[in-house]
């Protein structure tokens, strides 16, 4: 086996006349943990489906853990843990039924301690004869992190897995993640969340089905060559407002500043300098933020799709 | 008051554009009752005429001819066998290829030459009474219409006795015929209603995913689905043959051993119609609409609550393709004719062919992936 936990090229995945997941390459070393970013609809899960196995690709090939993603989809599925977005174990099964479900599936040895055993390491053993359904979310994550890792996967897919859950939760949920890395586990994880993104080893950056950067957080957003500017103080709604529809800016609020950003500091200066008058507003320049880059790909993305979409129909 | 109005209007109008979204439960609706007009208009017949008729003539003659003919103008009777026989007559009648048997005594015609009190028997196939009730009542008229026309001489009245057999059957007990019935009917509805919602609940809460995510083959979720089914199948099959036994004191003249055995090709038959449905309704919703659309036919065409031969053929077409239809004639062989592995494996092979199909149009039909 390479070293590499997944190497694929060109994924492509049509549902009809729509192209979700468009030619994407991902390749991630065994043992890292990489972060897999972007707006809704925009192709993760169908991505993160294809490499695990439940959906075919309508092109491209590659391997996860070594195994062909075409041919060797069964043997990929016992060594992959794969978390679903959205709750997908039983909630009229307790805790402790639903592992035993998953174990006697994987047909893992010593079954009944191996369930007590991932009880006891996620701290469910006091709610093991609780139904699922009346878990709290953070609870419900943790039980499906807890089923999709009994069987020692070498690979975690991870879709969206703490969304709706609380900050402690999350936190704790990232501590386990890096402890299974440390013990060589690969883990891909897709999240809408930027700190989430800052833990990662690297991210990948997906809109409109296309992969638009991929790297260290330094990376993406050294390679964006953003130029951002901050403007703080009462008027940067007015700011902001006036800003909203100048082409290749984009600007995004935080708190009681409003980040400026843009590919280009010359056109960038142009459209604040006019308004560096205010009083109200002090201005000045910055480096640019994860979440300002990822407003510009995506702004960027949207404006090379009209144009697609426009030359289409020409 | 017409803020209140205008609230109702406003779900009015949201359900109607949900309904129009789901084609299919707007299909159904419409569907349903077109298929109920065209079943209860055109395909029942509680009074079947043109009955499937043996004649056994031991007196040939005339007088044999007369009395035939009178049997078919009275439209219910028509002679399909010439048999000789006693071992002949217990197939046809065993195997329901008759409905009744004619026979028509050795010195018949000499009885009635000499006044002495002539005798025919008249057997009928009694497991359903109220296919034959009719065609019984009619033979009332026999003896004094039969000799009328060809041998007015002797149509003094009456002429002769008609001797009628309710075989399988004697007092014409509605409950022997409908409580072995209800099994299959119970079973029908049972195996494709549990088996289209179990598969169907996983879709629809999203645990199908996750299934499918793990080292599980299709052929693996299926045949753990149905398990259960078979099972809880057996349990309904018992409670009902108990009541069947104590309660209704219904005759169980054939092997127990057979009819448990036949009952796992028509299990099979029906949980595959189950999971044909699962593969294709999306929610449980639809695979409830498509078990009713199944069941209808099932009751009204097998011959569960109206005789089989009352209907057209087209009717009787549809019919013998259910697996009820032919579960029907074997539980009720079976129980109240005893039948054996050689007369019921004409109903037995037409189930398996159908369990076949079924399996294979289900397996083609789940989705191993997602799309």
């Amino acid at each position: 086996m390479s070293d590499l936990a997944i190497d694929v090229e060109g994924l492509t995945k049509r549902f009809g006349a729509r192209t979700v997941v468009d030619n994407v390459s991902l390749k991630i070393p065994a043992g890292e943990v990489w972060g897999f970013l972007g707006p809704n609809g925009s192709g993760k899960t169908t991505t993160i489906r294809m490499l695990c196995g439940l959906l075919k690709p309508d092109g491209g090939h590659g391997t996860c853990l070594g195994l062909d993603i075409l041919t060797q989809a069964e043997a990929i599925k016992r060594q992959v843990g794969y978390m679903t977005q959205r709750f997908s174990f039983y909630e009229d099964l307790t805790v402790r039924e639903n592992l035993d479900f998953v174990a006697r599936l994987y047909a893992l040895p010593n079954r009944r301690e191996q369930v007590e055993r991932t009880m006891q390491r996620v701290g469910l053993s006091d709610r093991r004869s609780q139904l699922a359904g009346s878990l709290s979310g953070g609870w419900k994550q943790r039980l499906a992190l807890a089923a999709c890792m009994m069987h020692a996967p070498k690979l975690l897919l991870l879709d969206e897995p703490t969304a709706g859950v609380d900050p402690q939760a999350r936190r704790e949920f990232w501590e386990q993640i890096h402890a299974l890395a440390r013990e060589g586990v690969t883990v891909l994880v897709s999240t809408h969340y930027m700190d989430e993104a800052e833990r990662c080893d690297r991210i990948a950056y997906i809109a409109y089905g296309k992969l638009l950067a991929v790297g260290t957080v330094e990376e993406v957003v050294a390679g964006a060559r953003l130029s951002t500017w901050v403007a703080t103080g009462p008027g940067r709604d007015k700011i902001a407002t006036m800003l909203a529809k100048a082409p290749g800016i984009g600007t995004a609020v935080f708190g009681p500043s409003l980040h400026v950003s843009s590919a280009d500091p010359a056109a960038l200066r142009r459209a604040i300098e006019p308004l560096m008058g205010d009083p109200h507003v002090t201005w000045r320049e910055t480096t640019a933020s994860l979440e300002d880059v990822f407003i510009h790909l995506i702004q960027d993305a949207t404006v090379a799709q009209a144009k697609e979409a426009q030359d289409r129909a020409a | 008051m017409l803020a209140s109005l205008a609230r109702v209007v406003a779900v009015t109008l949201k359900e109607m554009i949900q309904l129009k979204r789901d084609r299919f439960t707007f299909g159904m609706i419409l569907g349903i009752p077109v298929m109920q007009l065209l079943l209860f208009g055109y395909a029942i017949n509680a009074d079947p005429k043109q009955l499937p008729t043996a004649l056994v003539s031991r007196d040939p003659g005339q007088v044999e001819r007369s009395i035939v003919g009178a049997l078919e103008r009275s439209g219910y009777f028509r002679v399909v066998a010439q048999v000789t026989g006693e071992p002949e007559v217990e197939r046809l009648i065993a195997a329901g290829d008759v409905a009744f048997v004619v026979t028509i005594p050795d010195g018949f015609t000499r009885d009635l030459l000499k006044g002495e009190r002539a005798q025919i028997l008249i057997e009928a196939d009694a497991t359903d009474p109220a296919a034959t009730s009719n065609a019984v009542a009619a033979l009332n008229q026999l003896p004094r219409s039969a000799l009328r026309h060809d041998l007015p001489a002797l149509a003094t009245e009456p002429a002769f006795d008609v001797v009628i057999h309710r075989r399988y059957n004697p007092e014409g007990l509605t409950a022997y015929n409908i409580v072995p019935g209800l099994l299959g009917v119970i079973l029908t509805m049972t195996m494709v209603l549990m088996t289209s919602l179990a598969v169907t609940r996983e879709t629809e809460r999203g645990t199908m995913e996750n299934l499918l995510a793990m080292p599980l083959r299709p052929a693996e979720v299926m045949a753990g689905k149905i398990l259960p089914y078979i099972v809880i199948g057996y349990a309904q099959v018992g409670v009902v043959l108990v009541a069947a036994r104590y309660l209704f004191a219904v005759p169980m003249l054939g092997s127990l051993g057979l009819l448990t055995l036949a009952l796992l090709a028509f299990l099979l038959a029906n949980l595959a119609v189950g999971l044909t449905f699962s593969a294709i309704a999306r929610n449980q919703l639809q695979a409830m609409q498509m078990t009713f659309f199944f069941f209808l036919p099932s009751m009204l065409l097998s011959g569960f609550m109206f005789p089989f031969r009352g209907m057209p053929g087209w009717a009787q077409g549809i019919g013998e393709v259910l697996p009820l239809t032919h579960f029907l004639r074997i539980v009720r062989g079976i129980l109240l004719k005893g039948n054996g592995a050689i007369e019921i494996w004409p109903e037995v092979w037409p189930l398996l062919a159908f369990a076949a199909i079924a399996w294979t149009v289900a397996i083609l039909r789940y989705r191993r992936t997602l799309d």
